[in-house]
């Protein structure tokens, strides 16, 4: 337990350390909020939806905590290629807690991370209902780890940085733009109503805006069991992947 | 009988129908100097990675310091430290936070912890420098630091992988004296590899030199001079493995980092 303890431990100094790498992902999130927020807010008004902002604020959390998690995990690559991760592969620890730690440090700051951009929303005029805020905080943290998770498990399989311009488009992009963190889920054309409901990050997005907003597409409930469920496979996997790395 | 810490039998490696290692055999003895030698693409990276559980043999058995390195893989892992090849500290951690992560990963007790970091950091008088940022330590001394790093467990094996690649002579010289000191003091295994002949000409107690996958000799300096009936090592060496250059095909590690030399990195 220690060693998952130690290994989150790194990650946080890490991040704490890397000031640039704070500021510089947050960029994205103050993009979309401006842009988006601005630009569709009156559409969105008009169409009787209600404040944009107030919709998309969850929407940009998960967005942040999805690259940040997902790029965390997919760090594993370039620590195969130059870095500690040898070291810790020849240390008498199991390989299941390696990862493991990894998973909570990368899922820790990727929550962190969100939390900032909760707090960078306010500034354009998200309100958020802060009574559910802890379980706000459980729906982050689960949306981190399955992320995290995934990141490594590619990681795991891949063998060199060539391929992460592939996962940035053909799977980061589709999860993010079709997981409702941008547009309502009701009345939308049956194909894009089912791909959405094959997208893990529609119930983590769900589940945020659940509680930030009291508007919540499929349930909270549902939201929380389909995440749990979700995260202990990807866990799994990812564990057992990371198990068969050989350098 | 001699007190054998490493024992490796008939150990072979395939990669699709390319045999890297074939039946390779030898013994290591407890607190000998043993130079692990061979061209690029010998097959002696891929032969340490699987001494240090890094790569699971095709077939063959590892003994590491009594225990089966394929099966009780973390009382071998005790067993031993190592100093990789490429550089394996966390740039972004001090001096210090990188031994302590090394003590927690080996479930160092507090106590023992601290003295021992310290002793060590004062060994490759790096002590002064404990806090500061391996990032911006040279070369010499993240080397240093990796040699520190890999005895805070108190390992009865040492692997070092090209430990002096990259140095300039002072710092080598300078390497080599701890090196020495472990061996005689301390009474650990050195088994490093090398490309610089004369370091293993001069520290070596036994060597081995490998090709194409096997083991073409071991023994002594003396016995290795005598056999191929040369002056020094270097001229035994190229006698037995021949001078031409080897066309290796390369890993992508490999490929970055011979990239990284050439831009002076």
């Amino acid at each position: 337990m220690n060693a998952i303890y130690i290994l989150w431990l790194r990650e946080l100094k890490r991040y704490s350390r890397s000031r640039s790498r704070m500021i510089g992902s947050l960029g994205q999130p103050i993009l979309f909020l401006f842009a988006l927020g601005f630009g569709l807010g009156p559409v969105f008004q008009k169409a009787g939806q209600g404040n944009y902002f107030q919709f998309l604020g969850p929407g940009i959390i998960s967005m942040s905590i999805l690259f940040t998690a997902i790029f965390a995990g997919i760090q594993v690559i370039w620590d195969k290629q130059f870095g500690v991760l040898k070291e810790t592969l020849v240390a008498p620890v199991p390989r299941w807690q390696i990862m493991l730690g990894k998973t909570v440090g990368g899922a820790t700051i990727a929550v962190l991370q969100g939390i900032i951009v909760l707090l960078l929303a306010t500034i354009f005029g998200f309100r958020p209902e802060i009574n559910l805020l802890l379980l706000t905080l459980i729906y982050m943290l689960l949306v981190a780890l399955f992320f995290t998770g995934l990141g490594i498990s590619i990681a795991s399989v891949l063998g060199d940085i060539n391929g992460f311009q592939i996962i940035m488009n053909f799977l980061v992009q589709p999860v993010f733009f079709l997981s409702g963190a941008l547009f309502p889920l009701q009345d939308l054309p049956k194909i894009i109503s089912i791909i959405t409901m094959f997208d893990p990050l529609t119930y983590g997005v769900d589940g945020i805006r659940g509680t930030l907003t009291g508007m919540s597409h499929f349930g909270l409930g549902i939201d929380m069991t389909v995440l749990l469920i979700l995260v202990v496979i990807v866990l799994s996997i990812g564990a057992y992947l990371f198990s068969k790395i050989e350098i | 009988m001699a007190d054998v810490i490493i024992e490796v039998s008939h150990l072979t490696k395939r990669f699709g129908d390319f045999t890297a290692v074939n039946d390779v055999s030898f013994t290591v003895e407890r607190g000998q100097i043993f130079a692990f030698l061979g061209p690029n693409g010998a097959g002696k990276s891929t032969t340490i990675k699987m001494l240090t559980t890094l790569l699971t043999p095709t077939s063959g058995d590892i003994k590491l310091n009594g225990f089966d390195a394929l099966r009780d893989k973390d009382d071998a892992r005790k067993s031993f430290g190592i100093v990789f090849q490429d550089q394996s500290l966390d740039d972004e951690l001090t001096a210090y936070e990188n031994m302590e992560f090394h003590a927690v990963l080996y479930g160092i007790p507090l106590e023992d912890r601290k003295k021992g970091i310290k002793d060590l950091l004062t060994l490759v008088e790096l002590w002064d420098r404990r806090d500061s940022m391996v990032k911006t330590f040279s070369g010499g001394m993240k080397r240093r630091l990796e040699i520190a790093r890999g005895l805070l467990h108190r390992p009865k094996i040492f692997f070092l992988d090209e430990p002096t690649q990259g140095l300039d002579p002072q710092t080598r010289n300078h390497m080599w004296h701890y090196i020495k000191n472990l061996s005689e003091k301390e009474g650990i295994t050195i088994f490093f590899t090398t490309h610089y002949l004369e370091e293993a000409q001069e520290y070596a107690e036994r060597i081995a030199i490998m090709d194409q996958g096997k083991i073409i000799t071991e023994g002594n300096l003396v016995d290795l001079l005598k056999k191929t009936g040369e002056k020094t090592l270097e001229e035994a060496f190229l006698k037995l493995t021949g001078s031409d250059i080897r066309e290796e095909s390369a890993g992508k590690a490999d490929q970055l980092r011979m990239h990284r030399q050439m831009r002076g990195r």
